[in-house]
């Protein structure tokens, strides 16, 4: 009885169960860089280059495909280090602004470059992503990152986070520890970018760009940044709510979009630390 | 070149409006581009369906964009000013707010392309030498610099300016003083919101195409001007908006093709921002979000 509802429930959601699972990490990504207080615009980019990098490796070079996610989570982790030394001296919405103009460049890299595959993006790379490898790197991220919260150095992003002058006052070397949540943050973005292309067959260059990084944001927020499964809730929630209103006949077309907004306006306006503080009863001040 | 003056006043205009918002409250205003759109497109549906002439419908939807600033302030912002370090929720509340202006414009006026009926505004060509410059053209540049310079003495000489520069220097001080610091905020908003509907509806006249998702290619690009220019600084966002129409407009042209247009600008960008992160014209401390 269970069995056949979960195959049938899962014939009908699979793709959108492993879109949540992608979203989730995405979400995770931009965490790390968040939990040590720097607004990163740039992770969609990060997803970017992981995806391209990934499906370029297996398509043209045949390269097995956990060799490639690695490799394109590498590249991704190199590239945030190399662009995260110049620009991680910027904070704020500055630093905002600089990732974001960073994740336009490689946008419009994609879109010229020709093994990109241009505009129309990169067509064809094998189906080699299952719905238990998106949810055991999703599970092995959530744990590194619960470990990673309870060290020294989730400690320091922490304290970098809260005040970053203090922080250094402290001890802390907080060049490294920004530099190292950009990396992080990218390596995990890149990871996330590898295994949807190899989800969803093709990648174009448009969906790596300023409304997905903006989309990420949106999930943290709205899922809240307080604990590591705060995102993933946001992630879950945001990817599933048009699923759930398509059900609604009342909600069609420019109204959903509608309806999708006036949610993230309520949850902004009346439950800042995010959905999460539901499930925990309590609604700390940060 | 001169078409990259042409536009990059346009851009300039727009991004008066973010940086106005940026300079008061520290906030990103990013529904600036919907309401951008929205202005654009009631001067069209005022146009085209109401029979108005175009001058009227433009100070008709001025008007509308404003009140849609004042709505913004109302509905997203205002709530969240009495909580501490909501920089983050006022940019998340400001994307929700665009989200619902754009399914408003959605709604309303479809998805379609459309364009303002022929003849509304006579349109003389003129000829310099090798220079081409159409009536329209000179008619943009100088209504965006009207509203410019309009905007810049009334904050340099009239009491409310005072009061604007006053909450931007500091909203605590300026409570002190007596300053009614939420109308000024309000104020703010709707100038801003009304500088950006002018905005939408020059760039409407100039392409001579409007689309509900026309926001989103400006929104972009009203950030680099401001980052450009200096964030909060006017004359910069001037500058900075005619200094990037004319950097599209260049690489157009050495290039040959379109492709590398935006890629060179945000470059640029992504450079000014890592050297000198205040911009041109900025105000000397950088502030943290």
């Amino acid at each position: 009885m269970t069995v056949a509802f979960l195959s049938q429930f899962f014939a009908v959601y699979g793709s959108l169960v492993n879109f949540i699972g992608i979203n989730a990490l995405l979400a995770l990504s931009l965490y790390v860089t968040l939990s040590a207080g720097q607004l990163s615009l740039g992770n969609a980019a990060f997803a970017g280059i992981g995806a391209y990098t990934a499906g370029i490796l297996t398509m043209r070079f045949d390269v097995p495909y956990p060799v490639s996610v690695a490799a394109g989570a590498g590249l991704s982790a190199i590239i945030a280090f190399l662009i995260g030394l110049p620009v991680l001296r910027i904070r704020g919405i500055f630093l905002a602004m600089a990732t974001l103009a960073f994740g336009e460049v490689v946008r419009i890299a994609a879109v010229n470059l020709d093994i990109t595959g241009g505009a129309q993006g990169l067509v064809g790379i094998p189906n080699k992503t299952t719905t238990y490898t998106i949810y055991g790197v999703l599970a092995a991220t959530v744990y590194f990152l619960a470990v990673l919260r309870g060290s020294k150095i989730g400690w320091s992003f922490a304290a970098i986070r809260e005040d970053e002058t203090a922080a250094m006052a402290l001890g802390i070397n907080t060049a490294f520890h920004k530099t190292l949540a950009f990396v992080l943050g990218a390596f995990i973005a890149g990871i996330a970018g590898a295994i949807y292309a190899h989800l969803n067959f093709i990648i174009t260059p448009g969906e790596f760009g300023f409304s997905a990084a903006v989309q990420l944001l949106i999930y943290n927020v709205v899922g809240g940044t307080q604990s590591v499964y705060g995102p993933i809730l946001g992630a879950f929630i945001l990817t599933a709510l048009p699923e759930v209103l398509r059900g609604v006949p009342l909600a069609a077309g420019p109204l959903r979009l509608g309806i999708n907004g006036v949610i993230l306006l309520l949850v902004i306006l009346y439950l800042p630390n995010g959905l999460i503080s539901f499930f925990r009863g309590l609604n700390r001040v940060s | 070149m001169i078409n990259g003056f042409f536009i990059g006043s346009v851009y300039g205009l727009f991004a008066i409006g973010y940086t106005l918002v940026f300079g008061v409250l520290d906030i990103l205003n990013l529904a600036h581009a919907a309401v951008f759109t929205l202005g654009g497109l009631t001067a069209l549906w005022l146009v085209a369906a109401a029979g108005l002439s175009i001058w009227v419908a433009f100070l008709l939807a001025v008007l509308f964009s404003g009140m849609l600033g004042l709505l913004l302030d109302r509905v997203a912002f205002a709530p969240l000013r009495r909580r501490a370090g909501s920089n983050l929720s006022g940019l998340i509340s400001s994307i929700a707010m665009a989200i619902i202006f754009e399914s408003a414009a959605l709604g309303i006026f479809g998805a379609r392309t459309v364009r303002f009926p022929q003849g509304i505004l006579v349109n003389r060509v003129w000829r310099f030498e090798s220079v081409t410059v159409t009536s329209l053209q000179v008619e943009i540049v100088l209504s965006a610099l009207a509203l410019m310079l309009a905007l810049t003495a009334f904050l340099k000489y009239t009491r409310t300016g005072k009061a604007i520069r006053a909450v931007a220097e500091s909203e605590r001080t300026a409570r002190l003083l007596g300053i009614n610091v939420d109308g000024v905020i309000a104020l703010t908003f709707s100038i801003s919101s009304a500088l950006g509907g002018a905005a939408g509806i020059l760039y409407g006249l100039y392409f001579d195409a409007l689309a509900p998702d026309m926001g989103r290619s400006i929104e972009l690009k009203g950030l680099a001007v401001i980052i450009l220019g200096g964030m909060g600084s006017i004359p910069g966002a001037i500058l900075g908006g005619i200094a990037f129409g004319l950097s599209e407009v260049l690489t157009v042209a050495l290039t040959g093709t379109s492709n590398l247009r935006d890629a060179v600008a945000f470059t640029v960008l992504l450079v000014i921002l890592i050297l000198r992160p205040t911009g041109l014209l900025g105000r000397g401390r950088v502030r943290e979000a």
